[in-house]
């Protein structure tokens, strides 16, 4: 009898749940979030808010779902930036080596050399605020690793059969690199895609915690935890909403990380 | 699995990361549960913490004191705070505004404003059991002139004449009694840095950096005794374990609370509410536009309600400013300003269209991050200004960045933020918006503003200079120079059993009438 994988299968269950929160979020939320209501001041778990009111009146869910959609967008970019940008500097100098190999990977030494949390408040503090510099910022931190992780399969790829002989016959190098070699690395990205997808949420999460990139009055899952630790005790439920939808995120993409690992096993 | 569980572990770790990195800075005035803050009516205190048989208590403050104490060279709120009461000048400054004799028992002036005299108080004493002499006074002043730590006393001239001090001024200066109140310590003594000696009230018994400061009463003060025996200061940089420390017992008395930590504080408190001393105004750049234009700046004023700020960020509390000067300041406040501009939309975007901007305008309003006072009150403001069609982004920025970018680099189009006055004197609130004033940040100009300001410098007299520094008030609020806000409230609380706490119109923290009823 087949094992079931189960990881996939509550990934998939818990990231559906997420992503149709966050993309009604996109188009629909009970409460305008920006609207301030003195009247509900930090009120608790009702029906009329789910999961309560902040200092300011405003409805916590309504802002959770235009958080989680601005922190998706934010962890999607720069995974998408760190991918595509990591997998080209990776395969030309994995598969070419030589002084590109040596100049790039210097590049990128330097580049990782930096904590990667102040490379990313440097660069917003250049590039200025806002949610675009933000995706930006943290893409350009996220493509060392990528690079290197994409070199030594690249470079591994190089010297095998497959591509041997797709040379011999005459294939063409941009052929041979994309369309030979990245698919049978596949696997290998995709676990640094959901773990590096992991990794953005968090580090989207703590730079607005910080209050970089962020406009207090946005919606921002950082922002909002940031916010709420003064009143842990007296309105845990505000902490509760913006943390709860980040663990789901985080965790929804992590097993399906692992369980696309263990179905190819 | 274990993959999964080391994910989940990590995620905790880091949140708990994250909560343990932000709590210094969250502590201030904010909106917190609905439960209003107030003296509840309990006789009983329920913790007895053994501080009352030994007529002592213990004072929180938020963060350790400057490294050196000299009173010449404290920078610190927090420093001058409690330094308070252990230091004093020839004159000091009252719960009411008005300047008290200390050391000097009674001044002269002269006709010209130019020469003060000053008759010493005899037997007053230092903390070491010397009597304070003549010399120690000419030690101090000359000490603050030559080093220039009392800017007012640069081009006098100091001198001891039987026994007086007479000081001799360049030009007049209505204003220049407050510059006295620096402290007379006495000569040649070392080590003011690590042992303070002074004149007043308390005298310093030790110090453990970042953990405590003692005081003790000093018996031969020349005025009204301190009541308490024993004072100790315990420095608590986390608000979570300063609300802790007041519940459990650890801490009698703690200034400058938000809302937050009050609504969590039980019925072992009294809560005092008195006032931040300092002007909350969203403050705009006169040099860009739209904002050069009276009309814009009016429609902002027009547009904001403060009652919402304070319903939303203080159970209701505040007190409304209509121009640079805060209530405290009673001789200076003109009450009528507040009105000015009361809150009504159509005619905020009235103005807007007359100025050519009936779709609004892009505005940021650039806050200082690690101040929540600001980042909140900036947070509803904007919400506000979005009603009328201004379409305006808040832009939170750390504390240097606000320093240098926004007030010297003026790099800004609106900032909230709040100026307090360094000695008690209405110059210090209102020089800054004279015309090319290097404090002038929001790049103000008014000839009328300017002859105001030349006018109460010339003023021989209290009553004129007075009329001349209200006008210069009237002036900034009918010129909307600013969005003015509020002075933030400020709440103290008092362990139930203790009274006698005095606000000063001033940042500092009179322990000397503190006792237990």
């Amino acid at each position: 009898m087949k094992k079931r994988n189960y990881f996939l299968i509550f990934g998939l269950l818990i990231s559906t749940v997420v992503v149709l929160f966050i993309l009604l979020g996109y188009f629909w939320t009970p409460y305008d979030p920006m609207k301030m209501n003195g009247a509900v001041r930090s009120s608790a778990p009702s029906l009329a808010h789910l999961m309560g009111t902040d200092k300011f009146g405003r409805d916590i869910l309504s802002r959770v779902m235009k958080g989680a959609g601005a922190s998706f967008f934010v962890a999607f970019g720069t995974v998408l930036i760190g991918t595509v940008v990591g997998t080209v500097v990776g395969a030309l100098t994995g598969y070419f080596g030589g002084w590109l190999d040596e100049v790039l990977m210097r590049f990128n030494d330097a580049l990782s050399a930096f904590p990667s949390f102040l490379l990313a408040l440097v660069l917003v503090s250049v590039l200025g605020p806002g949610r675009r510099h933000l995706l930006l910022a943290l893409g350009i931190v996220f493509i060392p690793s990528y690079a290197r992780i994409v070199r030594t399969e690249f470079k591994r790829a190089r010297s095998q059969n497959y591509v041997k002989s797709a040379q011999i016959m005459g294939a063409g190098t941009a052929r041979i690199l994309f369309v030979h070699i990245l698919p049978n690395i596949w696997p290998v990205l995709l676990s640094a895609i959901t773990i590096g997808f992991n990794n953005a949420v968090l580090a989207e999460a703590a730079m607005s915690y910080l209050g970089i990139g962020v406009s207090p009055d946005e919606a921002s899952l950082g922002y909002m935890l940031s916010d709420s630790q003064a009143y842990l005790s007296v309105t845990p439920w505000y902490a509760l909403g913006a943390g709860l939808v980040i663990v789901l995120l985080i965790l929804g993409v992590g097993l399906i990380g692992e369980g696309l690992q263990r179905k190819d096993i | 699995m274990k993959r999964i569980l080391s994910l989940i572990l990590s995620i905790l770790l880091l949140a708990s990361l994250l909560a343990g990195c932000g709590g210094k800075q969250n502590d201030a005035p904010q909106g917190g549960a609905d439960t209003p803050a107030g003296p509840a009516a309990d006789p009983a205190p329920t913790v007895d913490t053994g501080r009352r048989a030994n007529n002592e208590i213990t004072v929180g403050i938020s963060q350790d004191l400057d490294s050196s104490l000299d009173p010449h060279t404290m920078v610190a709120a927090g420093t001058k705070e409690l330094l308070f009461n252990v230091f004093e000048g020839l004159v000091k400054p009252t719960s009411d505004g008005d300047l008290a004799p200390a050391v000097a028992e009674s001044w002269e002036i002269g006709a010209e404003m130019t020469t003060y005299t000053f008759k010493l108080r005899s037997g007053v004493k230092f903390h070491n059991g010397q009597d304070v002499t003549s010399n120690d006074v000419m030690y101090s002043l000359t000490r603050c002139r030559d080093e220039g730590y009392v800017p007012a006393l640069a081009e006098a001239d100091i001198a001891e004449e039987n026994g007086n001090i007479v000081i001799t001024l360049p030009a007049a200066n209505t204003e220049f009694l407050a510059s006295l109140t620096c402290a007379i310590i006495p000569a040649d003594y070392a080590d003011q840095a690590t042992a303070p000696v002074g004149t007043g009230p308390f005298k310093f018994v030790s110090r453990q950096a970042q953990q405590n400061v003692v005081l003790e009463r000093f018996e031969d003060y020349w005025g009204e005794k301190a009541q308490l025996d024993r004072v100790t200061y315990l420095v608590y940089e986390n608000p979570e374990a300063l609300a802790m420390a007041l519940k459990g017992g650890a801490v009698d008395l703690y200034a400058h609370l938000g809302t937050a930590t009050v609504s969590q504080l039980g019925d072992d408190f009294t809560i005092l509410e008195g006032s931040m001393n300092l002007v909350q105004a969203v403050y705009l750049n006169h040099t860009v536009k739209p904002l050069d234009d009276v009309r814009v700046r009016q429609a902002l004023c027009y547009a904001l309600d403060r009652q919402e700020i304070f319903d939303l960020t203080a159970d209701g509390k505040g007190w409304a400013l209509g121009s640079s000067m805060y209530p405290a300041f009673r001789k200076y406040f003109d009450e009528s300003l507040v009105d000015l501009y009361p809150h009504n939309v159509d005619q905020a975007k009235a103005l807007l269209a007359e100025a050519g901007y009936p779709d609004g305008f892009a505005l940021t309003i650039k806050v200082p991050s690690n101040y929540s006072p600001h980042v909140d009150a900036g947070q509803i403001a904007a919400e506000q200004f979005r009603a009328i069609g201004v379409k305006v982004t808040v832009e939170p920025v750390d504390w240097t960045t606000w320093v240098e970018d926004v007030y010297k680099g003026r790099n800004f189009e609106a900032t909230v933020c709040g100026f307090d006055a360094s000695t008690m004197t209405a110059r210090a609130m209102l020089e800054r918006f004279t015309t090319g004033n290097g404090k002038n940040f929001i790049g103000y100009s008014s000839r009328a503003y300017d002859e105001a300001f030349e006018e109460a410098l010339r003023a021989r007299n209290d009553e004129a200079q007075t009329k001349a520094y209200r006008e210069m008030e009237r002036i900034l609020a009918q010129d909307a120079a600013n969005v003015y806000i509020q002075d933030l409230v400020d709440f103290v609380a008092l362990r139930k059993g203790l009274a006698g706490y005095r606000f000063y119109p001033i940042y500092v923290m009179d322990m000397s009438t503190v006792h237990y009823e």
